[in-house]
């Protein structure tokens, strides 16, 4: 398939011992798209964000970044398309040693080799565009979560990732502090940063995302345009999910 | 005065050159046992199953058998096959490095896999390689966690390095064996080596302490301080 997908991944399977996870998923991502996975727990959307830049290794699959497939038995290859594929995990994972700045810099430093100056130049700048420059020699235990959680986006988007996976990046925040983690996912969206998310944010991805993938069982169930899923979802249970979903979290437009 | 306080008032100076020697033991097998014990740490959690095994093996071993018989192992076994000509202190240290790096290994250990998984998966999606993020995000946290139980392995080296008197190193045991067995005032001088020994330990122990106070990460509570 010639599309012009930026990210393309099929058939990933993945079991943890006999509980198959996720039972041969693929898709597709275009640059600048936004594509929100769905689905109750256990759906394997964290598993499936997870396989894809190979922090969970999948039983089976194959990923191609830019048209090109990953041979990801070559370290090399393998560290460096992780470089292009940033993660934001649900609970921040910073490293708790170092202060904000630090946390951006040193995959500057470490990874791409930068100039000491240049890395911090680079960090800064990082910082101000998630609003926090005034907090960069925080450490992440005197950061709030929503802090920490823009302090993460920061540190991989100094990477220069050509797209972003996070996984369910608002849902260990307290209510108050989703917003302004929200805002700068929308900053993302805003400036073209393609992105594949988790989330239950149903009124944020009403109104950004370019698709809704629903999952569940390891399987895709549903997908579509945003608008078309939450108003006609062609599967009874997919309604049920989202009517529960917006029940529970209200509608945060 | 009495014989026993002039005895002790004499012998001190010596005593205390003993301690000298004591500390360069300690602080020898420590610093070797650091290292080793960091790679079998590491070997231990990260490393494949050879690894794994060898790592076990390494600390079944140093940990199952007594310091003096080890002592005479390497001294007048091993070192002596291999007709490798190293002085009673030199090869203190050596077993005292090998024991010690056992159980440090085990304090390391602990302490990687105390620390949240999370932080090694993030530094790998940055694109670290394992290496690099065993090296500069789980190491620097691990080593931090690791000052208590090592100030305690530092308690126990010291007192065990008296047992290295049995080689002939002349550290505090060997010189207040010396003195006591001369001037027959055996409860004096061992009660000045005892002192010496408790010395020791009080300052290690507060110079380690300071040194975890040094490195803490700012916003970490301590536990019972809040």
């Amino acid at each position: 398939m010639a599309d012009e997908s930026i990210l393309k991944v099929e058939n990933i399977r993945k079991a943890f011992g006999k509980r198959h996870v996720l039972k041969g998923v693929s898709l597709s991502i275009r640059k600048g798209e936004l594509k929100v996975l769905m689905g109750p727990s256990g759906a394997g959307k964290s598993t499936l964000l997870q396989c894809i830049n190979f922090l969970v290794t999948p039983d089976e699959g194959e990923v191609w970044l830019e048209g090109s497939r990953l041979n990801r038995a070559r370290k090399h290859d393998l560290y460096a398309y992780r470089q292009q594929v940033g993660m934001i995990f649900q609970d921040f994972n910073l490293f708790d040693h170092l202060c904000a700045l630090d946390n951006i810099e040193i995959g500057l430093v470490r990874v791409k080799g930068l100039h000491k100056d240049a890395a911090r130049e680079r960090a800064m700048g990082e910082l101000e565009r998630v609003g926090l420059s005034d907090h960069a020699h925080h450490y992440p235990a005197q950061l709030s979560g929503g802090q920490k959680q823009r302090v993460s986006i920061a540190r991989a988007l100094a990477m220069d990732p050509k797209v972003m996976l996070l996984d369910e990046p608002t849902s260990a925040l307290d209510p108050e502090l989703i917003g302004e983690v929200l805002a700068v996912i929308r900053n993302l969206v805003a400036n073209g940063m393609t992105m594949i998310m988790a989330t239950h944010q149903i009124g944020f991805s009403r109104a950004l995302a370019d698709e809704i993938i629903f999952m569940e069982d390891g399987q895709i169930v549903e997908q579509g345009p945003s608008v078309k899923m939450f108003s006609d979802a062609v599967s009874e249970r997919t309604r049920a999910f989202c009517a529960k979903i917006s029940e529970l979290y209200g509608e945060t437009f | 005065m009495p014989e026993g306080l002039t005895a002790v008032i004499t012998a001190f100076p010596y005593l205390l050159q003993g301690s000298l020697v004591t500390v360069a033991v300690v602080l020898g097998a420590m610093v070797s046992g650091l290292v080793l014990g960091v790679l079998l740490a590491v070997g231990q959690v990260y490393g494949r199953r050879p690894v794994r095994l060898l790592a076990r093996v390494y600390v079944w071993f140093f940990r199952g058998v007594p310091l003096l018989v080890l002592l005479f192992l390497f001294y007048f076994g091993l070192f002596s096959v291999l007709d490798i000509n190293l002085s009673a202190f030199t090869v203190a240290i050596i077993v005292l490095g090998l024991i010690s790096a056992a159980y440090q290994s085990q304090i390391f250990r602990g302490a990687i896999l105390s620390l949240p998984e999370g932080q090694f998966k993030a530094a790998r999606a940055l694109g670290m390689s394992d290496l690099k993020a065993i090296s500069f995000i789980v190491l620097p946290q691990a080593l931090r966690f690791s000052i208590p139980g090592w100030s305690n392995e530092y308690s126990i080296v010291l007192k065990d390095s008296a047992v290295v008197f049995a080689l002939g190193v002349a550290e505090i045991m060997a010189r207040t064996h010396f003195v006591a067995t001369r001037t027959y005032q055996y409860l004096p001088l061992y009660l000045a080596a005892g002192f010496l020994y408790l010395v020791l330990t009080f300052v290690g122990v507060k110079a380690l302490r300071m040194v975890e106070e040094k490195v803490r990460i700012p916003g970490y509570s301590r536990p019972g301080i809040g």
